[in-house]
Formats: structure tokens, C-alpha cells, sequence
């Protein structure tokens, strides 16, 4: 007999939501009973909490992969300071990734504390139009393990939202965890009390890579996330001495370019590996600012603009329509 | 309670293969030191844990196989150029391959609960179990469920920056 277990595009609806524990893929799980018998829906106190903190957020990117090591955060954190290079613009960085914070270090605000005031959780500032906030920053030590289990993990990510005094944004990125799970899926479900612009999806160009970056395709596709376009790191490294390109993951089936074509999303552009962005990220500085020549600078700024331009036609449609 | 003492009692070494950190080559050195140890005259078995990214079938060829039961439970997937090496992983149960498995927790951890106690895998000197990055449910879960057996050790994975 074979196996036939139904999990395609199988989806938690989420504890909180009307469907919880009635959903056809809640047959099965274990919180079956709990969610049924639980609340009716999600809180309208809590939603409505969530909308007011996030009522000043002008636009909101997601950054995803599915596959780890990508270089999501990386990318986030070039994101931020690039958006941030406008003097005129708020940027806020937001990390959810738990289990594996990289932004405090790499946004160079390892050891930082994260401070209360009256109108909620500070958040950690790295110039005066961009703000951090990580879970990195409530550890004792950077060796700390998180060791949570989902809910709990979903219960800092609500607090992340709901706590932190973000003032004036012109753009919240939130920078995630590898995978489709409950980070995903709350993150999705939380933020729906503000909207979304879309989301980047990162990839390297080797189809071990590609296989889980499909999957997160099929998410985005799932829970209704508009997607952006996808951001191919990794592409080709030029060595510095002889000038000659070789592929070092190389696209055994076509890369990001094929399957953003058979796919039908945008590909934003190609990140050539240059070891000076590792040395940056150990470093805490933005890459952009110490190696403002190198190509893989160039390609950045370039993805960058493209993702503004969609963030800006996003919203004067948005206007347009109100 | 019978099944699961039969299901991991032939199992000599249980390895777990474990980073924090993704894409720093988890599934890339469990399928590597799987084929080895087959290579050295071992029996070996993968149980693949990633339920969001299963890398391992791509990684031995066989991501159209699919899982048949027994009386004992499932049959894992035997790979490797003899056929010797078996191997458990979500990616067998996708109805495609693109599907993506958005899971919360409790859905997980139940399956790989599953994992552990359900597959049938016969007499094996050595079973890697590869993991997803981070420290959090499958991590939590897969310890809870092989604690009863011998589990060997955990071999960590990274890169150097």
C-alpha cells in the first residue's frame, strides 16, 4: 500500500483564526481538539491593537527563502541601509528569525539592549532613520540557545509587532527564518492587521536550493502574499587576481532565470559572491558603503531601486483606489 | 509499545546531524557520510527531519520514489547504487514536489514522532538523522523521541564566517 498521506498545500490555518481546528488540513494534528473547542476567531482586540501600532507603516517587505544560508538576512540588512541612505526615509528592521539572529551582528549592534519607554519597546538604532529590533537584543549572551517551541516563538513575534515603538516608518522589513512554518505563518497573520507590500524571495542558483524556494513560491501563492521577485545570491564569483568568472554553485537547471520563467515571478537580479560581503556581515558594516565598486554593489543597488519602485506603485495605486 | 521497540531496536548508532545555521551543508555531509560508511561495509539508514526543505532525496536521486507499509509500519526508500541505504523523508509523502508543507508545530512534531517510532528499519549499524537549521520543534521532538535509544552523538556543521 502506498503511503497516502494528503499534504499538499496542507496549511495550519492558525490557532487564532476562525477555521481553527475545522480546517480540512487540521484533520490530524494534534491541536485538533484544542483549536475546535477553542476561541471562535482571532481576537479583535488584539487585531485591533496590531492595526493601531501599525497604522504609521507606509510599506512592508517580506524577505523569505525556504532554503537556510541563502543570504536572506544579508540581503535585509543591505535592504535597510539602502532604503536608509534617503535621510528623508524611516527604515525599520525587524528579525524574526529566533532560533538564528543575524541581524544585530551584521547590522554591527551585537551586545545591544533593548530599552522600554512609556510608549513601548525601543527599538535599537543604528543611524537616526534606522531602527532594529531582533531577538538577539533580549539574549544575556550571544550564545544563548532559543530553544521554543512554535507557540512561543509565535508569542514574541506578536510582541515584536505589538510592543515596539516603531514611530513613523516608510518601510518595515522583516527579515525571516528559513522555511514554511510557524514564524511564516504568523508573521503572514499578524501583519494582515497592517498590508503587506510583498515579498522578496532569495535564492542561490544550485536546484538543491531552488527545490525549497519553489515551496516558498507555492506559500506566498497560499496565504496570498503578493511576490515581489525573487533575488539570486551566489551567481558567479569573479576573482579578484585573474579576473576569470566561475560558478560556484553552479544552476545545474537553469538557475533563478529559468525557474522565475516557469514560474511566471519576477527575477530582481543576480548577486555575484564576492568575499568582501562575509567580511562585511562578520563585521557589522554595510557592504554597500565599504566595497562601493565591486559588482556585486551594483547588482544590489540595482534590486534595491526595483523593489522601491514596486513599493511606490504599490501605493499610489493603493491611493488611487481610496 | 512493542512496534517501537522492534522499529529502532535493530538500530547499533543513532548520529544526528546538527548546525543552527542553514545552507552550511547538513544534508550534503549525512548523504556523504552515509554513502561512506555503506562504502566501509556498514548498514545504514537516513532519517531525513526537515519537514520545510527535505534535501535528501534530490541528494540520492530517488525524489520520485514513494513509501509503502508494512506490518511493522512504513518501508523506507532504499537508495544508493545497491540499493542498501534506507532512507525516510516528507519527501516521499508530497503529492508534488513543489508542494510546500506549511506546518505549525504540533502538526510536525507529530510526524516526526512518526518517523522515529513508524518506519520499519530493520537491523542498521549506523542511522544519520538530518535536520533543519535552528534549535526549535524538530529539534525538541526528534531528541524527545530517540532519548529511549542509543543515540550516539551530534555532529555540527558550519562554515567559517
Amino acid at each position: 500500500l502506498a503511503a497516502q498521506l494528503s499534504l499538499s498545500l496542507t496549511e495550519c490555518p492558525g490557532t487564532g483564526s476562525a477555521q481553527a481546528g475545522r480546517a480540512a488540513a487540521c484533520q490530524g494534528c494534534p491541536n485538533q481538539g484544542l483549536c475546535a473547542a477553542g476561541a471562535a476567531g482571532p481576537d479583535p482586540a488584539e487585531a485591533a491593537e496590531l492595526r493601531a501600532r501599525l497604522r504609521a507603516v507606509r510599506h512592508t517587505v517580506l524577505v523569505l527563502s525556504g532554503k537556510g544560508g541563502v543570504g536572506k538576512s544579508t540581503f535585509s540588512a543591505l535592504l535597510a541601509h539602502g532604503l536608509a541612505a534617503d535621510e528623508t526615509k524611516q527604515v525599520a528592521l525587524l528579525d524574526i528569525d529566533i532560533c538564528g539572529p543575524s541581524i544585530p551582528k551584521m547590522m554591527g549592534l551585537e551586545g545591544e539592549q533593548v530599552h522600554q519607554s512609556g510608549s513601548g519597546w525601543s527599538p535599537v538604532y543604528v543611524e537616526e532613520n534606522l531602527g532594529v529590533m531582533s531577538v538577539g537584543f533580549l539574549l544575556s549572551s550571544p550564545d544563548d540557545a532559543v530553544i521554543w517551541r512554535g507557540p512561543k516563538k509565535n508569542g514574541l513575534i506578536k510582541q515584536f509587532l505589538r510592543d515596539v515603538d516603531w514611530g513613523e516608518v516608510d518601510y518595515l522589513i522583516v527579515d525571516t527564518p528559513p522555511g514554511t512554518s510557524d514564524e511564516h505563518l504568523s508573521i503572514v497573520q499578524y501583519l494582515s492587521a497592517t498590508h503587506i507590500d510583498g515579498a522578496v524571495i532569495v535564492t542561490t542558483p544550485q536546484e538543491v536550493s531552488l527545490q525549497d524556494v519553489r515551496k516558498e513560491i507555492n506559500f506566498c501563492r497560499k496565504v496570498k502574499l503578493p511576490i515581489i521577485g525573487v533575488v539570486e545570491n551566489m551567481s558567479g564569483f569573479v576573482c579578484p587576481k585573474c579576473k576569470n568568472e566561475s560558478q560556484i554553485f553552479p544552476p545545474t537547471t537553469g538557475g533563478a532565470e529559468k525557474m522565475c520563467q516557469n514560474l511566471n515571478v519576477s527575477l530582481l537580479g543576480k548577486v555575484p559572491l564576492d568575499p568582501q560581503i562575509g567580511k562585511s556581515c562578520d563585521r557589522g558594516q554595510s557592504f554597500l558603503a565599504e566595497a562601493p565598486e565591486s559588482p556585486a554593489t551594483l547588482s544590489y543597488r540595482n534590486i534595491i531601486q526595483r523593489i522601491q519602485e514596486y513599493c511606490e506603485q504599490h501605493h499610489f495605486q493603493e491611493e488611487k483606489i481610496m | 509499545a512493542l512496534a517501537e521497540r522492534t522499529n529502532l531496536a535493530g538500530v547499533r548508532h543513532i548520529l544526528l546531524v546538527l548546525s543552527g545555521k542553514g545552507g552550511v551543508g547538513k544534508s550534503t555531509i549525512s548523504t556523504e557520510l552515509a554513502l561512506a560508511l555503506r562504502s566501509a561495509g556498514k548498514r545504514v539508514g537516513i532519517l531525513d527531519v526537515d519537514l520545510c526543505g527535505p534535501s535528501i532525496p534530490r541528494m540520492l536521486r530517488v525524489q520520485d520514489s514513494a513509501v509503502h507499509q508494512c506490518d511493522s509500519g512504513w518501508v523506507p526508500v532504499f537508495v544508493g547504487q545497491d540499493k542498501a541505504i534506507a532512507l525516510m523523508s516528507i519527501g516521499f509523502l508530497l503529492e508534488r514536489p513543489d508542494d510546500a508543507v506549511v506546518w505549525r508545530g504540533p502538526k510536525k512534531n507529530a510526524l516526526i514522532k512518526q518517523f522515529v517510532t513508524d518506519v520499519a528499519w530493520g537491523d542498521l549499524d549506523f542511522l544519520i538523522v538530518d535536520t533543519p537549521p535552528g534549535t526549535s520543534d524538530e529539534h525538541i521532538s526528534t531528541v524527545e523521541a530517540l532519548r529511549p535509544y542509543q543515540l550516539l552523538g551530534a555532529i555540527l556543521v558550519t562554515t567559517p564566517q
